[in-house]
């Protein structure tokens, strides 16, 4: 058992917290939620020429090859000063679905530009009658010809507002399948939302979009499913790993905030009451911690589905308790200025919820952990 | 990073595995099987088993008796005596002042004591607490003067002295000077309980059980040898000894083995036709308990990794106290909750509840304890504070 980082992931960890602190710090993220973008096209190809985008993908498309652990010490560390760039929705989420169900020749199509930064790619997996179960689609894709047409609503498309490509999950006589569409196709309507993090989305329509039949990614039914619960998987143990930044940016502001804060004419970190809590939001940073490596670990280690599975909603679900105590402490033990926009804690406080809801909920998890067979094993004596 | 295991670890753990369960006595066996405690006849009848093996105390060097055994060995040995529900051995000899006599005793001390805390021909009880003081360790009162003729004569009185009704030996922390700091002058002593005015009240528990006593020393002589480091220089030794206890109580595979025993009673239990394991409230509930378990689990294995690398405790160790006792008590409460009028039963004669569900309520009140022994979780989160997130004191 070896939880050390090599030395390539110290680098990439030391590279992406320097990049977040003097490159994107939280008034970037302040600037970029003005904009209508939300982010930097420039920044995002400034991250695919340092390879962070291809941290996931193979060589051959222009990646690194790399694994989740070193994702998430990419997202931990932006994370730190909430780097708006969508590369959870779109170098992890998408990258990966495309990764997990598209041939050798539409990896390349479509996951090449997006390492490079050329591209954002974004999957378009949840439906409004879905909730947070991918196999509950009801967009439709019909035989037109040689190709396919398109038809049904997509919610809450993470980075859909600004994708060049969107994979889009819909229904075909032999099951699910994903398609690659691209932006300016005929019958495609991308309505950009804004989400509380400040981060935008798309709601999406399709009206008998026509693709070509070259864009299914692999096999329809269970190989689909099978790459639309992996990426899932690996965007929420991505998502995890961001949590643990959120937590920690927290816990350090609020600590600061004690030794510094003055009431009653002492330090109000001197506090028993105010002490125990920030100990325990400690508990609970740490706790999500070790829950987001074993995640980390199992999406990449080769385990058995059923295995990271458990490893992903079991951090799910410390993230959904754990990160919302420690974000929602944050915010009690500043006091009144943290209910003020200008103060950022805020803003940790939003991404805290926004993750959370990501990739399923608290309650989601907690039944599919449940739901494993490892949950009854040996019990029947 | 990985989360695997060697494969000479692997061969390790299936080795104890099957050992353990092939050294257990039917009686002890029957007992574990259902995790039933177990009287002190049984706890040494264990103690003398793992001594014939030579795995009485893994943690000890090698020179001393331990077996050289590496961190990860360790810890998975633990693990499999904690999922065997065997009967835990008395800590206070083995884990607590063994190890303090190997760091700070003099040879004829080790000689003396050492042989016989491994062997269990000798029990240990610990002399900390005080009625007035409690966490506030070192304020104790207990004193040792020196008669001037090779001797400390002890007076006062010592509490919560678990197993004291059946120990040969205790360590005590004494006052022998009270001019300075409370902290100075407190020294560290051995005391024969067979001495003459040496008295032992036990207590019940709420647990039914007999566990802790009072102990009263009046006028009770102590050579002087049987002091341990400088005279006034207990405090050192105490908190030494304190850093050895805090390692020991995470207990996950106690709480791993009781979440398993709530999942087996809940696939037993029925209600309104179906088993309550498949209730989806309360198999939620347990999943929850489930999940935080699995982060005490990870936080512990990443505190093993740098043990076995032969780095000091980082912060991801001082949460271990912490969690492990709260989650081993929920693991008390939600077993009591899916026994439901069951878990009304207090000592009844076999039959009127399941084996299984026999020693959960006392279980369920002894748990409390977890998050008062080795310092208070109160006192644990004040430690943290100050030590790792540098708040500031009054």
């Amino acid at each position: 058992m070896n939880f050390d980082l090599t030395d390539d992931q110290k680098m990439l960890r030391d590279t992406a917290a320097a990049f977040a602190k003097k490159e994107s710090p939280v008034a970037r993220k302040r600037k970029m939620m003005a904009s209508e973008a939300g982010f930097d096209r420039d920044v995002w190809r400034q991250m695919g020429e340092l390879g962070w985008l291809g941290i996931l993908f193979p060589e051959a498309v222009g990646g690194y090859g790399g694994t989740m652990v070193d994702a998430a010490l990419v997202l931990e560390q932006f994370a730190a000063t909430l780097v708006p760039e969508p590369y959870l929705a779109s170098a992890v989420l998408a990258g990966t679905a495309v990764l997990a169900a598209g041939d050798a020749e539409q990896q390349r199509r479509w996951l090449e530009p997006l390492c490079a930064g050329d591209s954002v790619v974004a999957l378009a997996w949840a439906e409004r009658d879905g909730r947070f179960d991918p196999t509950a689609v009801t967009t439709v894709a019909e035989r037109a010809g040689g190709d396919w047409t398109l038809a049904g609503q997509k919610v809450w498309v993470l980075a859909g507002h600004a994708a060049d490509v969107l994979i889009v999950s819909a229904r075909c006589p032999d099951g699910i399948a994903l398609f690659s569409v691209d932006r300016g196709a005929d019958g495609l309507t991308v309505r950009p939302v804004q989400t509380m993090d400040g981060n935008r989305a798309a709601m999406v329509r399709l009206d008998g979009v026509r693709v070509a039949d070259d864009r299914r990614l692999g096999d329809p039914g269970e190989a689909a499913e099978r790459a639309l619960a992996t990426a899932l998987d690996w965007a929420a143990a991505g998502a995890c790993a961001e949590g643990v930044g959120v937590c920690q940016a927290v816990l350090d502001m609020t600590v600061d905030y004690l030794k510094t804060r003055e009431q009653f004419g002492v330090k109000i970190g001197a506090f028993q009451a105010l002490q125990h809590r920030a100990v325990d939001m400690f508990i609970e940073t740490e706790l999500c911690r070790s829950h987001a490596i074993e995640a980390a670990i199992r999406c990449s280690d080769g385990s058995d589905p059923d295995v990271r599975a458990g490893a992903v909603s079991a951090a799910k679900v410390q993230l959904a308790t754990g990160g919302k105590f420690v974000s929602q402490q944050g915010i009690q033990l500043h006091g009144g200025i943290a209910i003020t926009e200008e103060h950022d804690i805020g803003l940790y406080f939003k991404r805290m919820h926004v993750l959370n809801t990501l990739f399923g909920d608290e309650e989601h998890h907690v039944a599919r952990f449940a739901a494993l067979p490892s949950f009854v094993e040996g019990i029947e004596a | 990073m990985d989360l695997s295991f060697t494969r000479e670890h692997i061969a390790f753990r299936d080795e104890v595995r099957a050992w353990i369960q092939q050294a257990m006595p039917p009686a002890i066996r029957a007992k574990a099987a259902v995790g039933a405690s177990f009287d002190m006849d049984e706890v040494m009848q264990w103690h003398r088993i793992l001594y014939e093996k030579g795995w009485v105390a893994p943690h000890w060097p090698k020179e001393y008796g331990g077996t050289g055994w590496d961190a990860t060995r360790r810890f998975l040995f633990r693990e499999e005596l904690e999922m065997s529900g065997a009967p835990n051995l008395s800590p206070f000899g083995l884990s607590m002042v063994g190890p303090l006599l190997i760091q700070f005793g003099s040879d004829a001390q080790k000689a003396r004591f050492l042989p016989k805390i491994l062997s269990g021909e000798e029990v240990w009880c610990q002399g900390y607490s005080e009625p007035n003081a409690g966490s506030d360790l070192a304020s104790l009162q207990c004193r040792a003067d020196d008669d001037g003729a090779g001797h400390f004569v002890v007076n006062g009185q010592k509490t919560w002295t678990t197993y004291a009704q059946y120990a040969d030996w205790i360590f005590c922390l004494v006052r022998t000077d009270s001019s300075g700091k409370k902290q100075e002058g407190i020294s560290f002593l051995l005391i024969d309980m067979k001495s003459p005015g040496v008295e032992v009240r036990p207590m019940l528990t709420i647990a039914g059980t007999p566990a802790f006593c009072e102990t009263f020393f009046d006028n009770v002589v102590v050579p002087k040898e049987n002091l341990v480091g400088p005279l006034h220089g207990g405090w050192t030794l105490a908190k030494a000894l304190l850093g050895h206890e805090r390692t020991l109580i995470a207990a996950v595979g106690d709480s791993r083995r009781m979440i398993r025993k709530v999942k087996r009673i809940a696939a037993r239990t029925m209600a309104g036709g179906r088993r309550l394991l498949d209730d989806p409230g309360y198999r939620a509930r347990i999943a929850r308990l489930e999940v935080k378990l699995r982060g005490l689990q990870m936080a512990n294995y990443r505190a093993l990794a740098g043990a076995q690398l032969g780095r000091a405790p980082g912060p991801e160790s001082s949460i271990l106290k912490i969690r492990g006792s709260e989650i081993l008590q929920e693991a008390y409460v939600l077993a009591m909750e899916v026994m439901g009028h069951n878990s009304l039963s207090w000592f009844n004669e076999p039959g009127v509840v399941s084996d299984e569900e026999q020693p959960v309520a006392p279980g369920f009140n002894y748990a409390r304890a977890t998050t008062i022994y080795g310092g208070t979780n109160e006192i644990q989160r004040n430690v943290i504070a100050k030590l790792i997130l540098g708040l500031p004191t009054r």
